[in-house]
Protein backbone atom coordinates (compact mmCIF):
# COMPACT_ATOMS: atom_id res chain seq x y z
CA UNK A 1 0.00 0.00 0.00
CA UNK A 2 3.17 2.62 1.51
CA UNK A 3 4.31 1.48 -2.14
CA UNK A 4 1.56 2.48 -4.15
CA UNK A 5 1.84 5.80 -2.35
CA UNK A 6 5.39 6.30 -3.32
CA UNK A 7 4.78 5.15 -6.91
CA UNK A 8 1.62 7.83 -7.48
CA UNK A 9 3.80 10.66 -5.76
CA UNK A 10 6.61 9.97 -7.73
CA UNK A 11 4.43 9.99 -10.78
CA UNK A 12 2.86 13.11 -9.68
CA UNK A 13 5.69 15.33 -8.81
CA UNK A 14 7.20 14.27 -11.54
CA UNK A 15 4.75 15.33 -14.32
CA UNK A 16 4.19 18.79 -12.17
CA UNK A 17 7.36 19.67 -12.68
CA UNK A 18 7.22 18.72 -16.20
CA UNK A 19 4.40 20.97 -16.47
CA UNK A 20 5.94 23.93 -15.08
CA UNK A 21 9.32 23.31 -17.26
CA UNK A 22 7.95 21.81 -20.63
CA UNK A 23 7.63 24.76 -23.54
CA UNK A 24 5.03 23.11 -25.77
CA UNK A 25 1.47 24.24 -24.42
CA UNK A 26 -0.05 20.88 -25.57
CA UNK A 27 2.59 19.17 -23.48
CA UNK A 28 1.63 20.78 -20.58
CA UNK A 29 -1.92 19.18 -21.09
CA UNK A 30 -0.78 15.92 -21.50
CA UNK A 31 1.82 16.09 -18.76
CA UNK A 32 -1.41 17.68 -16.18
CA UNK A 33 -3.74 15.04 -17.72
CA UNK A 34 -0.97 12.29 -16.67
CA UNK A 35 -0.47 14.13 -13.09
CA UNK A 36 -4.65 14.02 -12.61
CA UNK A 37 -5.15 10.49 -13.24
CA UNK A 38 -2.33 9.71 -10.76
CA UNK A 39 -4.32 11.90 -8.19
CA UNK A 40 -7.20 10.00 -9.10
CA UNK A 41 -5.26 6.98 -7.30
CA UNK A 42 -4.78 8.90 -4.97
CA UNK A 43 -8.25 9.26 -4.48
CA UNK A 44 -8.90 5.83 -4.82
CA UNK A 45 -6.32 4.96 -2.48
CA UNK A 46 -7.76 7.24 0.25
CA UNK A 47 -11.21 4.85 -0.17
CA UNK A 48 -12.93 7.90 -1.98
CA UNK A 49 -14.13 6.44 -4.84
CA UNK A 50 -17.13 8.78 -6.04
CA UNK A 51 -14.52 11.96 -6.09
CA UNK A 52 -11.96 9.74 -7.95
CA UNK A 53 -14.55 9.15 -10.33
CA UNK A 54 -15.81 12.86 -10.37
CA UNK A 55 -12.08 13.91 -10.47
CA UNK A 56 -11.64 12.34 -14.10
CA UNK A 57 -15.01 13.14 -15.29
CA UNK A 58 -14.82 17.01 -14.44
CA UNK A 59 -10.94 17.54 -14.34
CA UNK A 60 -9.32 15.10 -17.36
CA UNK A 61 -13.02 14.82 -19.81
CA UNK A 62 -13.63 18.63 -19.02
CA UNK A 63 -11.30 21.07 -18.64
CA UNK A 64 -8.44 20.01 -19.73
CA UNK A 65 -10.46 19.15 -23.32
CA UNK A 66 -11.36 22.81 -22.48
CA UNK A 67 -7.65 23.73 -22.56
CA UNK A 68 -6.83 21.56 -25.82
CA UNK A 69 -9.89 23.29 -27.55
CA UNK A 70 -8.46 26.63 -26.60
CA UNK A 71 -4.73 25.81 -27.92
CA UNK A 72 -5.38 24.13 -30.88
CA UNK A 73 -8.24 26.74 -31.54
CA UNK A 74 -5.92 29.97 -30.75
CA UNK A 75 -3.54 27.68 -32.75
CA UNK A 76 -0.78 28.27 -29.95
CA UNK A 77 0.24 24.36 -30.46
CA UNK A 78 3.94 24.97 -31.54
CA UNK A 79 6.50 26.10 -28.73
CA UNK A 80 6.21 30.00 -28.38
CA UNK A 81 9.13 31.33 -26.80
CA UNK A 82 7.85 33.88 -24.67
CA UNK A 83 10.13 33.45 -21.43
CA UNK A 84 10.80 35.35 -18.41
CA UNK A 85 14.31 37.17 -17.84
CA UNK A 86 16.77 34.80 -16.59
CA UNK A 87 17.05 36.67 -13.27
CA UNK A 88 12.73 36.39 -12.70
CA UNK A 89 13.40 32.59 -13.86
CA UNK A 90 15.70 31.80 -11.12
CA UNK A 91 13.88 33.79 -8.45
CA UNK A 92 10.50 31.93 -9.45
CA UNK A 93 12.42 28.72 -8.59
CA UNK A 94 14.11 30.44 -5.57
CA UNK A 95 11.00 31.82 -4.04
CA UNK A 96 9.17 28.20 -4.61
CA UNK A 97 11.74 26.09 -3.41
CA UNK A 98 11.87 28.57 0.01
CA UNK A 99 8.47 28.83 0.42
CA UNK A 100 8.53 24.81 0.09
CA UNK A 101 10.52 24.50 3.16
CA UNK A 102 8.61 27.26 5.24
CA UNK A 103 5.71 25.04 4.56
CA UNK A 104 7.80 21.73 5.30
CA UNK A 105 9.24 23.49 8.67
CA UNK A 106 5.52 24.68 9.77
CA UNK A 107 3.74 21.48 9.29
CA UNK A 108 6.73 19.62 10.83
CA UNK A 109 5.77 21.50 14.34
CA UNK A 110 2.06 20.76 14.42
CA UNK A 111 1.01 18.25 17.32
CA UNK A 112 0.24 14.90 16.67
CA UNK A 113 -2.89 14.40 14.67
CA UNK A 114 -5.98 12.41 16.53
CA UNK A 115 -8.78 10.74 14.05
CA UNK A 116 -11.56 12.38 15.07
CA UNK A 117 -14.58 9.68 14.38
CA UNK A 118 -13.97 5.79 14.62
CA UNK A 119 -12.92 4.39 11.11
CA UNK A 120 -15.43 3.80 8.35
CA UNK A 121 -15.25 2.68 5.15
CA UNK A 122 -18.51 4.30 4.02
CA UNK A 123 -18.00 7.70 3.68
CA UNK A 124 -16.40 8.11 0.38
CA UNK A 125 -19.14 6.19 -1.58
CA UNK A 126 -21.84 7.77 -3.18
CA UNK A 127 -24.29 7.26 -0.58
CA UNK A 128 -22.46 8.78 2.30
CA UNK A 129 -21.52 11.88 0.26
CA UNK A 130 -25.17 12.09 -1.33
CA UNK A 131 -26.41 12.34 2.08
CA UNK A 132 -24.10 14.85 3.09
CA UNK A 133 -24.22 17.15 0.46
CA UNK A 134 -28.38 17.02 0.26
CA UNK A 135 -28.76 17.52 3.87
CA UNK A 136 -25.72 19.80 5.68
CA UNK A 137 -24.71 21.40 2.25
CA UNK A 138 -28.04 21.51 0.43
CA UNK A 139 -28.31 25.25 0.27
CA UNK A 140 -24.43 25.67 -1.14
CA UNK A 141 -25.37 23.30 -3.46
CA UNK A 142 -28.21 25.36 -4.51
CA UNK A 143 -26.31 28.44 -4.72
CA UNK A 144 -23.61 26.88 -6.80
CA UNK A 145 -25.93 26.77 -9.86
CA UNK A 146 -26.16 30.25 -9.59
CA UNK A 147 -22.30 30.53 -9.46
CA UNK A 148 -22.30 28.33 -13.48
CA UNK A 149 -25.38 30.91 -14.40
CA UNK A 150 -22.67 33.99 -13.71
CA UNK A 151 -19.46 32.06 -15.07
CA UNK A 152 -21.61 31.13 -18.28
CA UNK A 153 -23.00 34.68 -18.66
CA UNK A 154 -19.29 35.70 -17.91
CA UNK A 155 -17.69 33.64 -20.37
CA UNK A 156 -20.29 34.64 -23.04
CA UNK A 157 -20.06 38.37 -22.27
CA UNK A 158 -16.21 38.04 -22.94
CA UNK A 159 -16.29 35.85 -25.98
CA UNK A 160 -18.47 38.79 -28.09
CA UNK A 161 -16.85 40.16 -30.87
CA UNK A 162 -17.56 44.08 -30.06
CA UNK A 163 -17.27 43.32 -26.20
CA UNK B 1 -12.88 -4.89 1.51
CA UNK B 2 -12.88 -4.39 5.07
CA UNK B 3 -9.05 -4.98 5.08
CA UNK B 4 -7.93 -2.85 1.88
CA UNK B 5 -9.81 -0.08 3.72
CA UNK B 6 -8.07 -0.38 7.07
CA UNK B 7 -5.00 -1.24 5.15
CA UNK B 8 -4.99 2.39 3.25
CA UNK B 9 -5.28 4.08 6.97
CA UNK B 10 -1.60 2.67 7.35
CA UNK B 11 -0.23 5.95 5.34
CA UNK B 12 0.57 8.04 7.42
CA UNK B 13 -1.02 11.55 7.42
CA UNK B 14 2.14 13.38 7.22
CA UNK B 15 3.16 11.81 3.79
CA UNK B 16 0.17 13.26 2.32
CA UNK B 17 1.25 17.07 3.93
CA UNK B 18 4.44 16.73 2.20
CA UNK B 19 3.08 15.69 -1.11
CA UNK B 20 0.62 18.43 -1.24
CA UNK B 21 2.67 21.43 0.13
CA UNK B 22 5.21 20.56 -2.35
CA UNK B 23 2.24 19.80 -5.56
CA UNK B 24 1.24 23.73 -4.23
CA UNK B 25 5.20 24.85 -4.50
CA UNK B 26 5.07 23.78 -7.79
CA UNK B 27 2.30 25.32 -8.75
CA UNK B 28 3.42 28.45 -6.84
CA UNK B 29 6.90 28.05 -8.50
CA UNK B 30 4.68 27.95 -11.98
CA UNK B 31 2.73 30.81 -11.43
CA UNK B 32 5.79 32.85 -11.18
CA UNK B 33 7.98 30.84 -13.57
CA UNK B 34 5.75 30.90 -17.13
CA UNK B 35 4.48 33.67 -19.04
CA UNK B 36 2.23 31.69 -20.92
CA UNK B 37 -1.27 32.28 -19.72
CA UNK B 38 -2.81 29.50 -20.62
CA UNK B 39 0.48 27.63 -18.72
CA UNK B 40 -0.18 30.15 -15.46
CA UNK B 41 -3.88 29.05 -15.55
CA UNK B 42 -2.78 25.15 -15.84
CA UNK B 43 -0.27 26.03 -12.59
CA UNK B 44 -3.18 27.17 -10.88
CA UNK B 45 -5.18 23.93 -11.03
CA UNK B 46 -2.39 22.39 -9.67
CA UNK B 47 -2.40 24.37 -6.48
CA UNK B 48 -6.14 23.98 -6.90
CA UNK B 49 -5.50 20.30 -6.70
CA UNK B 50 -3.01 19.92 -3.91
CA UNK B 51 -5.60 21.62 -1.71
CA UNK B 52 -8.27 19.08 -2.85
CA UNK B 53 -5.50 16.00 -2.10
CA UNK B 54 -5.03 17.31 1.45
CA UNK B 55 -8.88 17.96 2.48
CA UNK B 56 -9.56 14.49 0.92
CA UNK B 57 -6.92 12.79 3.14
CA UNK B 58 -7.81 14.72 6.22
CA UNK B 59 -11.50 13.85 5.56
CA UNK B 60 -10.43 10.00 4.87
CA UNK B 61 -8.37 10.05 7.78
CA UNK B 62 -10.95 11.52 10.29
CA UNK B 63 -13.93 9.89 8.61
CA UNK B 64 -16.24 12.62 8.02
CA UNK B 65 -17.62 12.99 4.66
CA UNK B 66 -17.93 17.23 4.89
CA UNK B 67 -13.82 17.37 3.74
CA UNK B 68 -15.15 15.75 0.51
CA UNK B 69 -18.09 17.42 -0.29
CA UNK B 70 -15.56 20.44 0.01
CA UNK B 71 -13.75 19.00 -2.54
CA UNK B 72 -17.09 18.64 -4.73
CA UNK B 73 -17.46 22.19 -4.25
CA UNK B 74 -14.00 23.06 -5.04
CA UNK B 75 -14.74 21.68 -8.34
CA UNK B 76 -17.37 23.83 -9.24
CA UNK B 77 -15.80 26.73 -8.50
CA UNK B 78 -12.72 25.32 -10.51
CA UNK B 79 -14.69 24.32 -13.10
CA UNK B 80 -16.16 28.09 -13.22
CA UNK B 81 -12.89 29.74 -13.32
CA UNK B 82 -11.19 27.79 -16.12
CA UNK B 83 -14.20 28.74 -18.12
CA UNK B 84 -14.22 32.06 -17.11
CA UNK B 85 -10.26 32.52 -17.25
CA UNK B 86 -9.96 30.71 -20.88
CA UNK B 87 -12.46 33.13 -22.39
CA UNK B 88 -10.48 35.89 -20.95
CA UNK B 89 -7.54 34.44 -23.25
CA UNK B 90 -9.63 33.88 -26.13
CA UNK B 91 -10.24 37.53 -25.67
CA UNK B 92 -6.56 38.54 -24.69
CA UNK B 93 -5.59 37.04 -28.19
CA UNK B 94 -8.24 38.30 -30.07
CA UNK B 95 -7.42 41.89 -29.36
CA UNK B 96 -3.47 41.58 -28.90
CA UNK B 97 -2.76 39.25 -30.50
CA UNK B 98 -0.81 37.50 -27.86
CA UNK B 99 -0.87 35.45 -24.75
CA UNK B 100 1.90 37.11 -22.96
CA UNK B 101 1.14 38.08 -19.87
CA UNK B 102 3.53 40.92 -19.41
CA UNK B 103 1.09 42.77 -22.34
CA UNK B 104 -1.43 42.74 -19.29
CA UNK B 105 0.95 45.03 -16.84
CA UNK B 106 -1.52 48.14 -17.37
CA UNK B 107 -3.49 45.88 -15.33
CA UNK B 108 -1.25 47.15 -12.23
CA UNK B 109 -2.42 51.20 -12.11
Amino acid sequence: MIFLFYLLSAIMIFCALLVVFSKNPINNVIYLILCFIAMAGHYILLNAQFLAVVHIIVYTGAIMVLFLFVIMLLNLNKAIIIRKSTVTRISAVVTGGIFFLVLLAATRQTFEIKAKYPFNSEIGLVSGIGKTLFGEFLLPFEISSILFISAMVGAMMFGKKDA
Amino acid sequence: MKELSSAIQLIPLENYIFLSVALFSIGMMGVLFRRNTIAILMCLELMFNSVNLLLTAFSAYHSDPSGQVFVFFIMIVAAAEVAVGLSIVVMMKRNVDSIDINLLNRLKW
